[in-house]
């Protein structure tokens, strides 16, 4: 496997009283596409926000690493913040128009007039049209379409997407898909991506996991982890009928 | 008269904005100890009667007072230290509950964004905006159409602390009912006219 980009140890989350996600170790190598599945409640989610150093970890820890220094939560600078872009499962927009919204993060970054650029992510999530639209009056699925514009935009090098496509129709799939694809591909980001489809993650990932009530249950290359599961639970959730 | 009870709102607004708007702000998004009290202090400047502020400032300013060697008392100062304390409560209230009232789903996507601390700190008074424009019309209101504790602290002098508001009193006590009528009228105008101006800037805001 060639360099890696996170690496986690030990790494237990507790909210309240309840341990919601534990994972010993896990690796995750530059440019890799991985799906986490499971059911809901999981932790899945959770795992996504600690990978985008948003949350600090109640014990272990999460280790980025960029260009050979290790960063955490705790020491990540700005700019070692802004590698990493994250697409939540309920996009919360900015009370400004969709163009707005979507030049956003490269406003934060002190570039101003980057107009060819806002108006080519606008157009690759194909919503040019109401490019001067309220977030207010918009449907779920062109909110996540500009939620996910707002972070490719960015060209993070690690791009974290929580059930992007969950409220979209298979054309907007395929859209959002084939983009999460050329950022993998064209520029070599690494995506971890949240899905209830089995089918995406067959079609985008190059690892799956499965995760359980907080644990990560098989973590295996898609093709193994279709194909050939070594967990009972693994073939049963693949399959379609799911043993909780 | 009209000119000097405008600047007498216009300076207290002014130090109420660059005030309360942070304070407002703070309190909504940083915790500390001693915040729940604090609040609750806030939500009773918002109501408290101005002639008593009025009476608390006279004694703070009168001769004998802890700040009576700066000579303030009956002058434009002593009455806009009142109108200070008077509206920053209001502004500081309801910028903290604009604050609190935007979706707080938005501000770790905001950080996964790569905003930095003052940058979210920014988008949220954006978004929090509308709330915080009542906010300054609130207190704006409430600066320009006090009587009390403005006539208390200025002494209502003709040609130095006369403002518009104490005109009327005194005019309408004397019986010139047309003059504190007509006095009246240019009020509510100066009023209608500055609410106005918010408006058109509020409604500039919202289309950016
Ligand atoms: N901030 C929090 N405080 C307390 N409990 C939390 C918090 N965040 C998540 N949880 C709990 O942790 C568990 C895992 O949540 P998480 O959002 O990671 O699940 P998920 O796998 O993403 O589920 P879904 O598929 O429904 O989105 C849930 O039971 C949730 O209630
Ligand atoms: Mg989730």
């Amino acid at each position: 496997m060639s360099d890696i980009v996170y690496s986690i140890e030990n790494l237990e989350q507790i909210y309240g009283s309840r341990t919601v996600l534990r994972v010993p170790s896990l690796q995750i190598a530059q440019g890799e596409v991985l799906a986490l599945v499971g059911p809901s409640g999981a932790g899945k989610s959770t795992l996504l926000r600690l990978l985008a150093l948003l949350e600090t970890p109640t014990r272990g820890q999460v280790t980025l690493h960029l260009d050979g220094r290790a960063v955490t939560s705790a020491t990540a600078t700005i700019e070692d913040r802004r590698q990493i872009a994250m697409v939540f499962q309920r996009p919360v927009l900015l009370s400004r128009s969709v163009r707005a919204n979507v030049a956003y993060g490269l406003r934060l970054r002190g570039k101003r007039n980057q107009h060819d650029r806002v108006e080519a992510a606008l157009e690759r999530v194909a919503l040019t049209h109401i490019a001067d639209t309220h977030p207010r009056t918009l449907s779920g699925g062109e909110m996540q379409r500009v939620a996910v514009a707002r972070s490719l935009i960015l060209e993070p090098r690690v791009l974290l997407l929580d059930e992007p496509t969950a409220n979209l129709d298979p054309y907007n799939v395929g859209l959002i898909e084939s983009l999460v694809r050329e950022q993998n591909q064209q520029f070599g980001a690494t995506s971890v991506l949240v899905t209830h489809n089995v089918f995406q993650a067959r079609r985008l990932a190059s690892r799956v996991a499965l995760i359980l009530d907080g644990d990560i249950i098989e973590i295996a290359p898609t093709e193994t982890f279709f194909n050939a599961p070594r967990d009972p639970r693994t073939a049963a959730f693949v399959s379609g009928e799911f043993v909780y | 008269m009209a000119l000097r009870s405008l600047q007498v709102t216009i300076t207290a607004l002014g130090i109420c904005i660059v005030i309360g708007i942070p304070a407002g702000a703070a309190l909504a998004l940083i915790r500390f100890p001693g915040k729940r009290l604090l609040t609750a202090l806030i939500y009773t400047g918002m109501g408290f009667p101005p002639v008593v502020i009025g009476l608390m400032v006279y004694l703070l300013l009168s001769r004998s007072g802890p700040l009576g060697s700066l000579g303030w008392l009956f002058t434009l100062r002593a009455m806009i230290l009142a109108q200070i304390i008077l509206a920053t409560p209001l502004i500081v209230g309801i910028t903290m509950s604009s604050v609190l009232g935007v979706d707080p789903g938005l501000q770790p996507q905001l950080r996964a964004l790569g905003a930095t601390r003052w940058q979210i700190v920014r988008a949220l008074l954006l978004e929090a905006r509308f709330g915080i424009i009542v906010g300054v019309v609130a207190g704006f209101g409430s600066v320009i159409s006090e009587v009390g504790a403005v006539m208390l602290v200025g002494g209502n002098i003709e040609g130095r602390t006369r403002v518009m508001t104490t005109a009327i009193v005194l005019e309408t006590r004397q019986g010139s009912f047309d003059f504190a009528l007509a006095l009246g009228i240019i009020l509510l105008a100066l009023s209608f006219i500055t609410n106005l101006t918010m408006v058109l800037g509020q409604g500039k805001l919202s289309s950016s």
